[in-house]
């Protein structure tokens, strides 16, 4: 999995609560028994003027050319919420996206995203309006740098190379390091084999009926 | 010490914590469907994995397959049979039980997991589909997750998991006329909001989840996860040890009693501490219907779509807005009398004996409203079979409704079958967002007695006038 250290980029703000995994990416959009080929279904049913075309909708955030290269979400709360469909976090991937910013995810989104090496970041509501009103401002040149080594978020300006604010954020532990070395959860798991067949034993032991 | 219902299934699976924080956690049942089981498979096989214990892992065709009379392995969906084939292919190669298209035993994964009794009291299941939570219903620990996950679990037979905080939600004193356990859980989401549970692994309890059946009690948890909770689950009674009795998969002999003295230690101690509890009094609930795009966009179906609160945020603010503009509808506006294009019964939600029942009680001797597309798509092959031998088919036919062969149907739009551009339905399913089930749908979430009247009316109506 490709690791996540620090990223700077171009931030575009999708403020509205609750935008679920059917509007990331619609279930009409998953068309291969693949993990591919998502990113053009990104967000479909808003991206396109038509339910089933590909005209853009200029009046779609990351249609309009001042939010071209987007690679950062600033979101309203609960993002991801709905269904598990990993294909949201795929989708998000292929299109660009390497992290998410809101006051709160959708759990299995969260976890999600952990698993194929997009950030989701936790902020306030207000630390998230206030990150989404500088880059408004000038979204190619206000970009955000995100810093998961030292978990902050920082405003920058190209302009005049300034950091204009900084907000600090925490993640768990095990959710940092799985995204800072790019861990495989499988590989890493399977170390601890013998503790789980040792596990395994006594459990069946106690539990016969499940086993 | 004084432990949580979920503490104690939490321990009981508990390998070792580990060094990140998070835990290991022994996975028992690992079920799968068609649409992310396919890739999960697929995905494993491709990185030369196997799957640790095949005779642990269930895959059912549900989410895809068509569910007209006379189905066979070609979809409406575009490329649905491709999901099929991988699916049955990956099933026979890992060696996995499957319930296929044609299965007797087919269904819904969360219909079908109960009625077998693959999913017990005290058990970890995990499934790559979000209302995996219905399940804890029978007093498991049961909850979603995603494709990767799904893959771990079934190469290691563990989830690394963080403990999410616990939460108790009272529904006390007893459901009023026509109120159904479906009320219950809109008008919690309703009233606490769509992200009210995040964090949190919920138990439901008081005196009206103590008398719902185990078929409400699937529906009450189901929607656990439109709170946005890591799951829900009910502390396991004589009722949920009566349902296991006998099925296919519950424990036998000597084996069972084994069982059932595990299973009735299996309830939070009196002093156990909750991070947080809500208490609802039911005599608040009304049947309950949502109005917007957000399951947490609830209220009783006698009420009007409210207006944005004076309190709201910027962001709640822009929601509100899209759901009016979504729905064609403005604040003040009655829901009961809201003319409605089509009806539809059926989902992990609302598709069980019990609901077909209630519902066949509505419609029994009166017809559909003209122009009215009322669909009825039984939970799993199982509930069809017993609907009919009950003549329940013949009430739903009779009335003007399609009787269909079980699956998750048009509770979500894949590309193939859906409901017309933006129409307005009323549906016994678990999510209203927007073009869910067809392009720009306007959905209304509700009970499938609520539905049932509704599909009579013509309109949003109140079930309370038909029983």
């Amino acid at each position: 999995m490709e690791k996540f250290t620090i990223h700077q980029g171009v931030a575009a703000p999708m403020l509205q609560i609750n935008i679920d995994t059917d509007a990331i990416i619609p279930s009409r959009e998953m068309k291969l028994v693949s993990k591919q080929g998502l990113g053009e279904g990104l967000f479909a049913g808003w991206r396109y003027t038509l339910p089933n075309g590909r005209e853009p909708n200029p009046e779609f955030v990351l249609n309009q050319p001042q939010y071209s290269r987007t690679s950062i979400l600033l979101a309203g709360d609960n993002f991801g919420c709905g269904s598990s469909r990993e294909h949201a976090v795929w989708a998000l991937k292929e299109y660009g996206i390497k992290a998410v910013i809101a006051p709160g995810f959708g759990s299995i989104f969260y976890h999600n995203c952990i698993r194929n090496g997009i950030l989701p970041v936790v902020l306030e509501n207000q630390q998230v309006l206030m990150l989404a009103k500088h880059v408004q401002q000038d979204p190619q040149n206000h970009q955000l740098n995100i810093n998961l080594l030292e978990s902050y978020v920082s405003a920058v300006s190209l302009n005049d190379n300034l950091e204009i604010q900084r907000f600090e954020f925490t993640i768990l532990a095990a959710q940092q390091a799985m995204l800072l070395e790019g861990l495989d959860g499988i590989a890493l798991t399977l170390k601890s084999q013998s503790k789980i067949e040792t596990f395994k034993e006594c459990y069946q032991a106690q539990y016969p009926w499940l086993t | 010490m004084q432990r949580t219902l979920f503490e104690k299934i939490w321990q009981r699976h508990l390998v070792t914590e580990l060094d990140d924080g998070a835990a290991l956690i022994y996975i028992d049942r690992v079920f799968l469907h068609e649409r992310t089981g396919s890739i999960a498979l697929k995905s494993l096989q491709a990185d030369g994995r196997a799957v640790v214990s095949p005779e642990h892992v269930f895959c059912t065709m549900d989410h895809i397959v068509d569910t007209v009379i006379g189905r066979d392995d070609n979809t409406k969906v575009p490329s649905g049979k491709d999901f099929i084939l991988a699916t049955r292919q990956a099933c026979v190669d890992a060696n996995i039980k499957l319930f296929d298209v044609n299965d007797p035993q087919q269904g819904i994964v969360h219909v079908v997991s109960p009625e077998l009794g693959i999913v017990q009291p005290g058990a970890t299941l995990v499934c790559p589909d979000s209302h995996t939570c219905s399940q804890g219903a029978l007093g498991a620990l049961a909850w979603g997750i995603g494709s990767s996950e799904a893959e771990h679990a079934l190469a290691t037979k563990t989830l690394r998991v963080s403990k999410p905080k616990t939460m108790k939600v009272n529904f006390n004193g007893e459901l009023g006329f026509g109120v159904s356990a479906k009320d219950m859980i809109l008008h919690l989401i309703g009233a606490y909001g769509a992200a009210g549970g995040a964090g949190y692994v919920i138990e439901f309890s008081g005196s009206a989840v103590t008398d719902l059946e185990i078929e409400g009690r699937l529906t009450l948890c189901n929607m656990a996860v439109e709170f946005s909770a890591f799951t829900g689950l009910v502390a396991p009674d004589a009722k949920a040890i009566e349902y296991l009795q006998g099925r296919e998969y519950s424990p036998k002999g000597e084996l069972w009693d084994q069982a059932v003295n595990s299973w009735q230690t299996l309830f939070s101690d009196e002093q156990a501490e909750f991070d947080k509890i809500i208490d609802i009094d039911c005599a608040d609930i009304s049947p309950t219907i949502t109005w917007g795009n957000s399951p947490q966009h609830a209220c009783g179906v006698d009420s009007v779509v409210p207006e944005i609160h004076n309190s709201a945020t910027e962001n709640q603010v822009k929601a509100m807005s899209r759901a009016f503009e979504y729905m064609d509808l403005q604040p003040g506006t009655a829901l009961k009398g809201l003319p409605i294009g089509a009806a539809f019964i059926g989902s992990c939600t609302n598709s069980r004996l019990s609901d077909l029942r209630l519902a066949a009680k509505v419609l029994k001797g009166r017809k559909v409203a003209a122009g009215i597309n009322a669909i009825c798509v039984p939970g799993s092959s199982t509930v069809k079979r017993e609907a009919e031998a009950e003549g329940l088919d013949k009430i739903f036919i009779d009335a003007g409704f399609q009787w269909r062969e079980s699956g998750c149907s048009m509770c979500f739009f894949a590309g193939g079958e859906s409901f017309g551009y933006q129409q307005r339905v009323v549906t016994s399913t678990n999510r209203n967002f927007e073009s869910r089930q067809g392009p720009e749908t306007r959905s209304h979430l509700a009970s499938p007695a609520t539905v049932a009247a509704s599909a009579i009316a013509g309109c949003i109506a109140d079930v309370r006038e038909y029983l």
